[in-house]
């Protein structure tokens, strides 16, 4: 058995090289919640539509992204997209399928949050003859975006700690490097101790910001543009 | 690579996962109870350490958790075989965040029946048992089922330490056959159809648990 003690020198001597692979972590993240924003949005927008087969396609997709595992959509895209002509880069197909998997998550947040508008705000936009795309930029998200906020946020550092799973596709974030430098050094303890303590930091930080912004937001919404 | 083989082989797989699934799902449970209940308890070292539970497990990653029980662990002098490292590392997770549902489950029950327990001379535990889980219980159905599909997906995580679940049976053979498409396709249908039969039997449950709770026009 090997004793166990935590080797203060070689945790130093990792801990600079894992914050560096902790900016291609925050990348992928920062990315994909960019897409998952988008891919999110138009999923809500889509489940609102008045065709039916616009909403029920838009629902399953909802349903099957998110119950299958993030890894196995991982695996599909790196492995299948180049069959169908394209390569992806690992960091593009963990960037491409955060998003995706995200989005999903996040059509229900954009959904509840404009369901959540007072039907008056619909009412009145049609009496004042606002066309759809002013209805929603300048009545209905400014109000919706004060609930849709903090469960997004949430939503995001639940993005943020699933990055490890980009690993399995060799992309190089922390868990990756954290692996190599354990088995190179035959000792976990310290890499692993240490990328397990730099996500809890990141992502406590991150959740006391969401709390902030939840409470500094105004009521009555704010106006975009 | 012909699809019936493929079937089989992945088909073993689904039975790893599942099996899986049901040893964490008691842990995950009996963890959110425990740690709910002790964040509502009046000792404040129960609730801290419900919390420095809560937090760590929900703060840091799934997947670094389960490297770290499966890794680490043997150096103090702990070793585990890689199913139990899973086990435990999806169950402890998925129980943090189950602690939360747990605590909001019994903070939405009205107070009225808090004291109206104490009035008729309710023990404190007659009160949880008889009074306030019974009716919470319904409630936290709904995310509970949310989480159980959180784990069966999780479960995925195992493949990366070589336990030969779906996950890693869909990618040797996608390795091996290069028959990717299908392979993968395949797999998320299975992933789909389990998560499906999940909802479907919380479904059911939560219409059990929830029998006689409406009437007297009283909710």
């Amino acid at each position: 058995m090997i004793e166990f003690n935590w080797d203060w020198a070689f945790a130093w001597e990792v801990l600079p090289l894992l914050l560096d692979a902790c900016l291609v972590t925050l990348q992928a993240t920062l990315f994909g919640s960019l897409l998952a924003i988008a891919t999110g949005l138009i999923l809500a927008l889509l489940r609102r539509s008045r065709f039916k087969t616009l909403s029920y396609s838009a629902y399953w997709w909802m349903e099957f992204v998110r119950s299958t595992p993030l890894l196995v959509q991982i695996y599909f895209l790196y492995y299948v997209a180049p069959e169908w002509g394209l390569s992806l880069s690992p960091m593009m197909t963990g960037v491409i399928a955060l998003g995706l998997h995200y989005g999903a998550y996040l059509s229900e947040v954009f959904r509840s949050g404009i369901d959540g508008v007072d039907r008056g705000q619909w009412e009145a936009s049609i009496a004042l003859n606002l066309s759809p795309y002013r209805t929603y930029r300048d009545v209905i998200l400014p109000q919706a975006l004060r609930s849709m906020i903090p469960a997004s946020g949430n939503y995001i550092i639940a993005m943020f700690k699933e990055t490890p799973q980009l690993s399995a596709i060799t992309l190089l974030e922390m868990l990756q490097l954290a692996k190599i430098m354990g088995s190179e050094n035959f000792r976990y303890l310290e890499p692993f101790t240490l990328v397990g303590l730099i996500y809890l930091v990141l992502s406590l930080v991150a959740s006391a910001g969401v709390r902030q912004a939840e409470r500094r937001f105004p009521k009555e919404g704010f106006t975009l543009s | 690579m012909p699809l019936n083989e493929i079937l089989d082989v992945l088909l073993g797989g689904a039975m790893v996962t599942i099996k899986i699934v049901i040893m964490a799902l008691p842990l995950a449970a009996l963890m959110a109870f425990a740690a709910g209940l002790m964040r509502l308890s009046e000792q404040p070292l129960l609730r801290g350490l419900a919390v420095i539970y809560m937090e760590f497990f929900r703060g840091t990653s799934a997947l670094i958790q389960l490297y770290w029980i499966y890794f680490v662990l043997p150096l103090f002098g702990i070793s585990i075989d890689a199913i139990t490292a899973g086990v435990v590392a999806l169950g402890l997770n998925i129980g943090a965040y189950g602690s939360e549902v747990v605590r909001g489950g019994l903070l939405s029950i009205d107070k009225g029946q808090t004291e109206a327990a104490i009035a008729l001379n309710f023990t404190p535990r007659q009160r949880l048992w008889r009074i306030l889980l019974p009716q919470a219980l319904v409630g936290m159905m709904p995310p509970f089922g949310n989480l159980a599909i959180e784990l069966v997906k999780a479960t995925s995580l195992v493949s990366l330490i070589t336990i030969a679940d779906l996950t890693y049976r869909a990618k040797s053979l996608a390795d091996m056959t290069l028959q990717v498409e299908q392979i993968f396709a395949l797999v998320l249908v299975f992933y789909f159809l389990m998560a499906q039969v999940l909802t479907l039997g919380i479904r059911a449950l939560e219409k059990r648990l929830g029998k006689g709770m409406q009437r007297g026009g009283l909710t």
